[in-house]
């Protein structure tokens, strides 16, 4: 290609010809006849650009930035003749050594950049990486040609999102899976037909930035052959390249493209995509840590640091990243535009997300700049933000996150409070209403509808559905840790017995509470989030930590879905109910009031007596009816629907509320009978026997459609 | 591994066949011959790939190109990739934007 005449050398550096780049972006950039390299640290004296040939152990070539290249604080270099394709590049810094300043330079050190689009030097997962490497975590270029045909985001409104949370390698590592590459991207594409059946329409993949699943690893007390490594990935080496890890193609250098045709395709079938992202701390650690990048670039910029120069540890993970930082800021900020315009992520969730809301010494903002920034961003403008509303150093926002209009949490107050009410437990009846309708004692004061909230009973963090009907108590003993990690609160019950048994009473009261927590969620107005594998019955053995384990402990095990094909049957039809019914996804908090002139409010509110809810403090037992009319804030015609919740202990006869126009109610599920009675194809429900009521079995819900 | 490729044209067909590695150091020689593939006279394009032993990132660069420049109605066929060619454009999507045969089309008359 001809250069413009703009574009031409005006420097040489042995072979090299140079000419001063343009600061922005930052990052290494193709642009014609060579690439634009830019970085920018507001301490470092000189700066030399290292570039290896690719998987070389020495670099072939060392560019020091000519002072005239550093525009304010930014060095910005174009190199002509690079076969971007092949290279490897990084930095040294040279500045001052004071970490009592809060400076790291070290110039015998090679940096990776924080704008690495690709890095190379852990491309296969598990493969043992050099350890005398000298530069172990290598940015490469990458393209941005992906032939995306017109590919979009979904844009499905937040309020009829059901999302499924997985980890890209557990979801296809099993043998089981039978997939061509499994744990990676292309196997997720092979899967897409089961996410199809089961109805789901986003998926959340834990993190898949660039991480080392070699940090901290160590022997498996348990099986002294076997490592414990940082298996979920929540500690970023560099967050703008997947994990090469996780693709198939990563040896080869592809994952860019194969991430890509991934969340192509999803799209195509429906399915949006969320990324769980860590902006809160990185893989650096504290003071003992590898210094990879921004510890040796621009500590006291990037990081927050106690007077001492020690590092702040919000997020319990030995550092956190300044976020209210300026220049953090922007990082996160392009990092976030980045991947919603050249990847086509249709929303983010943001772990610890509270941190994000801290200024540089740590305090609470009032009114934080970049949750800010981020929730009137016109490139993310449609973009799902999701906040987990809480962090390590003891913020707790779930109801109270700054949210601008924008921003939905993760509600830990539902997921305590279903799991309680699902356990029996008194006093709960009066919250399980709140969390019922989107939690508005949370949200709505502040005029944020039932989308805001993030209905969830299981996530990666506690235990699975299926230990949370088995487990009283944590069994985290395979974490090497003395069973003090994880959270002591989960609120569970095990039927009987602790963990596996025999009992078949036990089992079967254990698949009825399972049954009755996906109704719930389901029919809970918000938007239903599941954690990969409850669908079938996955087991953790009572771990609720499991962070730290590349085996059978996280892996799916697929066999599950022929052998809890009872259990998958009842979550894909409670599922299709609530795609078949508008009137489980408002868009707009309850009124209690019927403005339709329907004869009933829009939800109402019944026990073992219609028109007669029991709020009293010894009550299990909660019963509401949906009036159809008022779908869709009375926008759209749907069923009636009533749902009886009996937790008590004993089968209760429940009167149900009469209706008009000669509708009558029908049984769309009841977990209180066998399979396959328990439930029915959304749409094929057969009529209630009784119209003025029914028995509801001990510990079961039911759901009639009225029409 | 040595690289060759060839470009044939006959009516609005356009042929080339890739023999060998086609990698950072040899993409460049099939992008020279795709340049010379006229845009708009061409409604077909095969793509020869019986002999194609490896495919890197650069090549599958070049095939983006391609699929870029020909636009959406020249169809591109990738006639009988070996296994890992095969499998390195199906994890990247790119087996949506192309046709794989075992065979060539027929060539149209004019």
């Amino acid at each position: 290609m001809d250069l413009r005449i703009d574009s031409h050398p005006t420097h040489t550096y042995g072979k090299f010809k140079l000419r001063t780049g343009r600061p922005f972006p930052f990052g290494a950039t193709v642009v014609p006849g060579g690439v634009n390299f830019s970085i920018f640290s507001s301490h470092a004296k000189s700066c030399t650009l290292v570039l290896f040939e690719k998987h070389a152990k020495k670099p072939m070539a060392e560019i020091p930035f000519p002072d005239e290249f550093r525009i304010g604080n930014v060095f910005c270099m174009i190199v002509f003749d690079v076969d971007y394709e092949n290279i490897e590049y990084g930095y040294r810094m040279e500045g001052p050594f004071n970490p009592q300043e809060g400076h790291w330079f070290d110039k015998s050190k090679i940096l990776m950049d924080p704008y690495a689009k690709i890095i190379g030097g852990r491309d296969v997962w598990g493969v043992t990486p050099d350890w005398e490497d000298i530069y172990h975590h290598r940015a490469r270029i990458a393209p941005d040609d992906f032939d995306w045909e017109n590919d979009r985001l979904l844009e499905i409104p937040p309020e009829d999102l059901i999302v499924y949370e997985m980890h890209v390698r557990s979801f296809t590592r099993h043998a089981s899976s039978k997939v061509k590459h499994p744990g990676t991207f292309a196997a997720i594409r092979e899967k897409i037909p089961y996410l199809k059946e089961l109805g789901v329409n986003a998926i959340e993949l834990m993190p898949i930035y660039e991480f080392d699943e070699f940090e901290n690893s160590r022997p498996n007390p348990n099986n002294p052959d076997e490592l414990l490594v940082n298996y979920w990935g929540y500690s970023t080496v560099g967050f703008f390249a997947p994990k090469a890890g996780y693709a198939a193609t990563g040896k080869l250098g592809m994952q860019v493209d194969e991430l890509k045709a991934l969340v192509k395709d999803l799209h195509k079938n429906g399915i949006e995509v969320i990324l769980d992202v860590v902006f809160n701390h990185t893989a650096e650690g504290n003071e003992h840590g590898p210094t990879i990048s921004f510890r040796g670039i621009d500590n006291r910029t990037y990081y927050m640091l106690t007077p001492e120069g020690y590092y702040f540890n919000f997020s319990g993970c030995g550092n956190t990243l300044n976020c209210n930082n300026p220049i953090v800021r922007n990082i996160v900020l392009d990092c976030l535009r980045y991947w919603a315009s050249e990847y086509h992520i249709d929303g983010f969730r943001f772990d610890l997300a509270s941190i994000l809301g801290r200024d540089p010494w740590g305090a609470p903002l009032a009114n934080p700049p970049l949750l800010e920034t981020l929730a009137f961003d016109p490139i993310l403008a449609k973009c799902k933000l999701i906040a987990e509303a809480w962090d390590a150093g003891g913020l707790y926002q779930v109801g109270s996150f700054p949210a601008y209009g924008r921003w939905a949490e993760w509600n830990g107050k539902y997921r305590d409070g279903i799991r309680k009410f699902l356990k029996g437990d008194a006093g709960r009846v009066g919250d399980m209403a709140q969390r019922l309708q989107g939690s508005p004692d949370l949200y709505a004061w502040e005029g944020r509808g039932p989308a805001t909230s993030i209905n969830f009973i299981t996530a990666h963090d506690g235990f699975t559905l299926a230990d949370l009907v088995s487990y009283n108590g944590k069994h985290n003993e395979a974490n090497g840790e003395n069973n003090n990690d994880g959270s002591n609160d989960n609120d569970s019950w095990n039927c009987g017995a602790e963990g596996w048994t025999d009992d078949p009473g036990i089992n079967a009261l254990r698949q009825r509470q399972m049954k009755n927590a996906v109704v719930m969620l389901m029919v809970s107005t918000g938007v239903p989030m599941i954690l990969m594998g409850d669908e079938v019955g996955r087991s953790q053995n009572g771990n609720n930590n499991t962070y730290c384990h590349d085996n059978e402990l996280n892996w799916l095990d697929w066999t599950l879905l022929e052998k809890n094909a009872e259990l998958f049957r009842f979550f894909k039809h409670c599922i299709g109910f609530r795609n078949a019914h508008p009137v489980l996804r408002s868009k707009y908090h309850f009124s209690n009031r019927d403005y339709k002139n329907s004869g009933y409010a829009d939800i109402t509110w019944h026990g073992t007596q219609a028109w007669n809810a029991d709020w009293s403090d010894s009550s299990r037992v909660l019963a509401f009816m949906l009036c159809g009319k008022h779908a869709k804030s009375g926008m759209v015609e749907d069923n009636y629907v009533y749902v009886a919740m009996n937790m008590h202990w004993e089968t209760l006869w429940f009167e149900v509320p009469g209706l008009k126009d000669g509708m009558k109610w029908h049984v769309f599920a009841n977990t209180g009978v066998a399979s396959p009675l328990d439930i029915c194809e959304p749409g094929k429900e057969g009529l209630l026997e009784d119209q003025s009521g029914l028995l509801v079995r001990d510990r079961s819900v039911v759901i009639l459609v009225g029409k | 591994m040595a690289f060759d490729v060839t470009l044939e044209m006959e009516n609005t067909t356009a042929t080339i066949t890739l023999n060998g590695a086609l990698d950072a150091s040899t993409a460049p020689k099939f992008k020279e011959e795709i340049e010379k593939v006229p845009t708009g006279k061409v409604k077909t394009l095969v793509l020869m790939m019986e002999d194609l032993e490896y495919m890197a990132s650069a090549g599958l660069r070049v095939l983006i190109y391609t699929k870029q420049k020909m636009g959406a109605h020249t169809d591109i066929y990738v006639v009988k990739p070996q296994e890992m060619v095969l499998e390195t454009l199906v994890k990247t999507g790119f087996d949506q934007s192309v046709i794989v045969v075992d065979n060539p089309p027929k060539i149209e008359k004019v």
